[in-house]
């Protein structure tokens, strides 16, 4: 295979990946985001107690952290089909990549929040914030790098997750990879994607490692 | 100012409170002083309630907080201080930006904020280090960046939580010092915890010292060291105790210069010892304590002659 028969075949699947693992991410990002904080303000010891509705949250999370990302995406076709009406082409799998993601990043939030010092929430208690505020001006822009740090290591994983959608008909790198590699034997474009997809991993990784750093004031 | 009545606190089994009454007088520097475990930090974070006691009222300003609700209970924090031992300052703001959070809690406008801001780091000793992060600056710098931030909501309270410990003896000093000044420019009441005794001969007018979940001793320190056999007067100066049989214990206030010591043993036919004793500086003047024995025939006359000079006289058994 030649570069030029490689370049039509790789931009496309290049993009396919991009759309898939982007709006994954945001849904993510906007899902995930709010589990994380309720995980940490219904905690035992959190803003606002409520054992029960904090094991409820951690019952859930479990589960979508313990499937196996291939055979959560099979099971969840129904679900799919109701949302985006369809259960082929990239848009479709938007939605068991994010259903996949969601619990992984919303434990990561949890974490980012818990580093984040009991002594200056106590403060911000003592000059009478309201938990609203605590959360918005205390929890997440104290952890705000942690944060930035748990969306680069989720965006990665969704790049993993991305390819498994490939082979089940969701387009991309993933599908190339299947189809060109794995069914015919293209070793050169085999090895093509697997280095793109390294560089796509080591750019949003490094990426994500110098805002972590920049918003960083330890 | 601050009155707590009846204050207990349970933590499951453990009585962390045990029945604390507490007043503290307005403009005045309360110190609550305690080894760690003996309650002092329970005991100040429910007069804010950030912890709620499991019994009794605490009274801030007259207002009796244990039966706010959440919104109303919101309010009247703002209008008290408080400060930190490690100084909770937020990372992700500047120093100006920490000392503006509790005026953003309050609602003040952006512009009214700026100039407060302004002011209370001037107060504190540091104008123009408002855009400086705060892992810029030295402990008691962050400590100073805590009292402005406490300031901000022209509390009549201030709490102060160890705010000294974590702090090189110079430092603590300089931070007691800017305590005082605030107390005696502004007029603020100060409820402090520590466990030195340094703080609490450096700043404190009334002290209150607790052990085991309840105040074991409280008063003004002037009156507490004028109560034989207190334990603030024990602890402050460093002599031997029990007192050895046959000795006796003098405390005198005031002007340290008055040879009471040398007029007794011109005018009286004894021998004097010294035993032990050092001067005090105090935040209300200087105290000595001197232990001496006295021997000979007119001991009791002396004795007597001390005891008319206004000196607390404690005779060992």
């Amino acid at each position: 295979m030649t570069w030029e028969e490689m370049l039509p075949l790789l931009w496309p699947a290049t993009l396919e990946t991009a759309q898939m693992v982007g709006w994954s991410a945001v849904f993510t990002l906007l899902l995930g985001l709010p589990l994380g904080v309720a995980l940490v303000v219904f905690d035992r010891n959190g803003l606002r107690p409520a054992p029960a509705l904090k094991s409820a949250l951690g019952f859930v999370v479990n589960i979508g952290r313990s499937l196996p990302f291939i055979v959560l995406m099979i099971a969840i076709i129904p679900f799919t089909r109701v949302v985006v009406g369809t259960t082929i082409g990239t848009a479709a799998f938007v939605v068991p990549l994010t259903v996949g993601a969601v619990p992984f990043f919303a434990r990561l939030v949890e974490t980012a929040l818990r580093e984040v010092g009991t002594d200056v929430v106590q403060a911000a208690q003592a000059m009478g914030a309201s938990r609203t505020t605590i959360v918005r001006k205390v929890l997440l822009p104290e952890a705000l790098p942690g944060l930035v740090a748990g969306l680069t290591v989720t965006v990665v994983a969704l790049i993993g997750y991305s390819a498994m959608a490939g082979t089940l008909g969701g387009g991309g790198l993933g599908d190339l990879a299947v189809r060109y590699g794995y069914q015919r034997f293209e070793t050169l474009l085999m090895i093509v994607t697997v280095v793109l997809l390294l560089v796509i991993v080591q750019l949003l990784q490094s990426l994500g490692d110098w805002v972590a750093r920049r918003l960083s004031h330890k | 100012m601050i009155q707590a009545s009846g204050l207990r606190k349970q933590y499951g089994d453990t009585v962390a409170l045990d029945g604390v009454d507490l007043h503290v007088r307005e403009g005045e520097i309360f110190g609550v002083l305690g080894q760690s475990g003996a309650g002092k930090s329970t005991l100040l974070r429910c007069v804010n309630l950030l912890e709620r006691p499991t019994a009794g009222t605490v009274t801030v300003a007259g207002q009796d907080l244990t039966a706010l609700r959440d919104g109303e209970l919101n309010r009247a924090r703002q209008h008290i201080g408080m400060i930190h031992q490690h100084f909770a300052l937020l990372s992700s703001r500047t120093v100006a930006g920490n000392v503006a959070f509790p005026l953003e809690v309050m609602g003040v406008p952006r512009a009214e904020r700026e100039r407060r801001v302004g002011e209370l780091l001037e107060l504190v000793g540091l104008e123009g280090r408002g855009k400086d992060r705060p892992h810029q600056l030295s402990g008691g710098q962050k400590q100073r960046v805590g009292i402005a931030r406490a300031l901000a909501g022209n509390p009549s309270v201030l709490l102060s939580d160890e705010a000294t410990s974590a702090l090189d003896p110079a430092t603590t000093q300089s931070i007691l010092a800017l305590l005082k000044r605030l107390n005696a420019e502004l007029g603020l009441t100060i409820l402090l915890i520590t466990h030195e005794m340094n703080v609490v001969k450096s700043v404190c007018d009334s002290v209150g010292i607790m052990a085991r979940g309840r105040i074991e001793e409280s008063g003004s320190i002037a009156d507490l060291i004028k109560t034989p056999g207190s334990r603030l007067t024990r602890e402050i100066f460093l002599l031997p105790e029990p007192a050895p049989a046959g000795s006796v214990t003098l405390t005198f206030t005031g002007d340290p210069r008055q040879p009471v010591v040398s007029e007794v043993v011109r005018k009286f036919d004894v021998d004097l010892s010294i035993l032990g004793g050092s001067i005090e500086d105090l935040a209300g003047g200087s105290v000595g304590r001197l232990r001496v024995a006295l021997d000979g025939a007119d001991a009791p006359a002396a004795l007597a002659y001390l005891r008319g000079s206004g000196l607390i006289v404690e005779e060992a058994a």
